[in-house]
């Protein structure tokens, strides 16, 4: 993990997941494993959230949940999906009721494979996404910096021109 | 009267680690009614049958439920065997007793860490976590996994505790009795613990009959049954009575919690001291054919393993009641007549897991 | 200190699903679940009680046919209201005045009746379209 400037917070939704992910996501936040040392938090409002930790795959239901908690999160936002099922489907692939993994629904940046996922895993995969957010925070800035710019040397121009 | 509004509870919310939408029927701050609507995490397990034979079904029946892990792969292979005349060899039933005793604390522990968080007390919340590590520790030196630990099979179980081992885990265990002794004087002794909890959320003995309540949550209204007296595994050769409580309200239900939390330990304790040495397992040939309800007790309740079979490798029909599924009705009656406020931790009491419940 | 007497599976008829209800309720005894199943072309309905003292289970038994409807218990045992909705959602078993009928929308699932197999569904399909041209008959 390299220079990182801010501390992204993490909102935790259960797609249809068996309950195993998470709650070795939760064990991942208390101190044995203490994901929080990275500057995380989790979270339970989406206008405040950075990063979306996924676990579970996607059925009919709560596509619309999944899809609305994405939508309310600023950007940049980074998405982790946590165990196989929210990877692929995993052993529930087969049944009347799943889509798919999360990745149906969502635009997925990173995988965390296990089923259940183990905390050790879960941590690798989230210090990746706190980087990436990182790299699109930058970008992200970057932009706004531009756009401010040129809206100065706009409003500067007006200012000559009159 | 009151104005009357609707409120909706979930599916995503701060309290809750896994979905669940309550439509609560507000008149001013009390609740009158709770309309609960679930189908968030459903996935249709049930529906495998077709697609995998009953040995693969096994992981899929502990898949049902993540903190339950344990319990659901054993009442599933347990109710096969019955209808296959299995008898397995004593020494796989005491390892069972001990995994589903471990499986019961770590899910406790958990709930009451969830309880703590929700009436404000985070770092009881992380202390309650920390305690829970160790026995997860010493689920995962003796089988692999953590949560997931699939070490059941039909005729037996497939990995074994070695005498030494298991003289560490009483060790051990003695440490997380001292630990969890010191947070039940913070749980049950504490003013402001007691203010949320006494007195709220109250269910009597009748209701609690009549709703069809299950496992610690009716035990705190003191229906004094406990699925485990049934036998099945160890239990027949063990001593112990079921823990009651007769207040009926969200404290009682958390001290029956945690006063079941020290009778694991002890029941781990009797185990390891009586268990005989021998096979893990035993070679299983042909079909299931016949039906079976078996039941047993998970760490939130009676739950019912219906397996009905005919002679083909593939089941006919698998059907899991579980505890939540049954204690849904108890919950939405306590809702009725509470505080606003006090909602999500009457929502925690029933210590609800909603991915049994929707399967 | 062991009490594991056998399981007890009573055959009802139909008619007898109420009053065989009301009895075992009236007797004391703890509703524990009630499932459906699909079995050589028929349904098979569960309603188990529990014992709590001698932990006895006693399981009702209706055996009824695809297109049958079939009464609702839960005027007597208001807790039956998931599990009669979820066999209405899961098998597609017709019954009648559910106190809390969720039509359907319990799971929310968008298949119809996901646990009968095929040619089950393709069987009640086809003797409701039967029924309906007849019935279509007959207005003419």
């Amino acid at each position: 993990m390299g220079k990182v400037k801010k501390s992204p917070w993490v909102l935790h939704y259960d797609g249809s997941s068996c309950n195993g992910c998470d709650i070795e996501v939760l064990a991942c936040m208390t101190p044995v494993y203490d994901a929080e040392r990275f500057g995380i938090i989790n979270t339970g409002d989406p206008l405040q959230a950075d990063i979306f930790l996924i676990t579970g795959g996607i059925n009919t239901q709560n596509q619309a949940v999944v899809r609305q908690l994405y939508d309310q999160m600023p950007r940049p936002k980074v998405v982790v999906a946590v165990g196989t099922c929210a990877c692929t489907g995993g052993i529930f692939k087969e049944c009347y009721n799943i889509l798919g993994g999360a990745d149906t629904t969502l635009p997925v940046d990173i995988y965390v494979p296990g089923c259940a996922a183990r905390p050790q895993a879960i941590i690798d995969g989230l210090v990746q996404a706190i980087e990436l957010f990182q790299k699109r925070s930058n970008k992200h800035d970057a932009i706004e910096r531009r756009h401010k710019e040129e809206e100065g040397k706009k409003a500067h121009g007006k200012v000559s021109g009159e | 009267m009151g104005k009357v509004s609707v409120v909706p509870f979930g599916p995503q919310h701060p309290v809750l680690p896994e979905p669940i939408h309550l439509d609560l029927v507000l008149e001013d701050e009390k609740v009158i009614e709770a309309v609960p609507s679930i189908g968030f995490v459903h996935r249709g397990l049930e529906s495998l049958i077709v697609k995998k034979d009953y040995n693969e079904m096994v992981y899929v029946a502990e898949r049902t439920c993540g903190i339950c892990s344990f319990g659901h792969g054993m009442g599933y292979v347990e109710a096969v065997e019955k209808i296959m005349n299995v008898e397995i060899p004593a020494r796989a039933r005491y390892l069972r007793t001990i995994w589903m005793e471990l499986s019961r604390m770590h899910s406790h522990l958990l709930w009451l860490g969830l309880l703590a968080d929700a009436f404000g007390y985070e770092s009881l919340f992380y202390h309650c976590w920390r305690i829970r590590e160790q026995v997860l520790d010493m689920i995962e030196e003796s089988t692999g996994g953590r949560v997931i630990f699939s070490v059941n099979k039909v005729g037996g179980v497939m990995k074994d505790i070695d005498a030494q081992m298991l003289g560490r885990f009483v060790e051990k265990l003695g440490d997380v009795e001292e630990q969890i002794c010191a947070i039940r004087k913070n749980f049950l002794g504490d003013r402001t613990v007691q203010m949320r909890l006494c007195g709220v959320g109250v269910l009597t003995k009748k209701q609690a009959h009549d709703l069809g309540c299950a496992g610690p949550f009716g035990r705190a209204s003191g229906i004094a049954t406990d699925m485990r007296i049934r036998g099945y595994g160890a239990y027949a050769d063990l001593d112990f009575e079921p823990i009651i409580r007769t207040d009926g309200d969200s404290y009682a239900r958390c001290a029956c919690r945690i006063d079941e939390l020290l009778q694991s330990i002890d029941l781990i304790r009797q185990a390891a001291a009586k268990i005989p040495a021998g096979d893990l397992s035993v070679p299983v040939k042909g079909n299931p054919d016949g039906e079976y309800f078996m039941r047993i007790e998970q760490p939130r309740g009676e739950a019912v393993y219906y397996v009905k079979g005919s002679g083909k490798p593939y089941l006919n029909r698998l059907r899991i009641r579980t505890p939540t599924f049954a204690n849904l009705a108890g919950l939405c009656e306590t809702l009725k007549g509470a505080d606003y406020a006090d909602v999500p931790i009457l929502v925690l009491t029933i210590d609800p897991c909603i991915s049994c419940t929707e399967r | 200190m062991v009490k594991c007497p056998e399981n007890e599976l009573i055959k009802i008829e139909k008619g007898e699903l109420l009053s065989k209800c009301m009895e075992l309720k009236k007797s004391g005894l703890r509703f524990s679940q009630a499932c459906a199943a699909f079995y050589e072309g028929n349904y098979e309905l569960s309603y188990s009680f529990a014992d709590d003292q001698t932990y006895e289970y006693k399981t009702l038994r209706l055996t009824a046919g695809l297109k049958e409807e079939i009464p609702s218990v839960t005027d007597i045992i208001p807790t039956a209201v998931f599990y009669e909705n979820e066999m209405a959602e899961m098998y597609g078993v017709k019954i009648n005045m559910i106190s809390l009928d969720y039509k359907n929308r319990l799971y929310r699932i968008t298949e119809e009746a996901p646990l009968l197999p095929k040619e089950a569904k393709e069987a009640k399909e086809e003797k409701s379209a039967a029924q309906g041209s007849e019935a279509g008959k007959e207005e003419a």
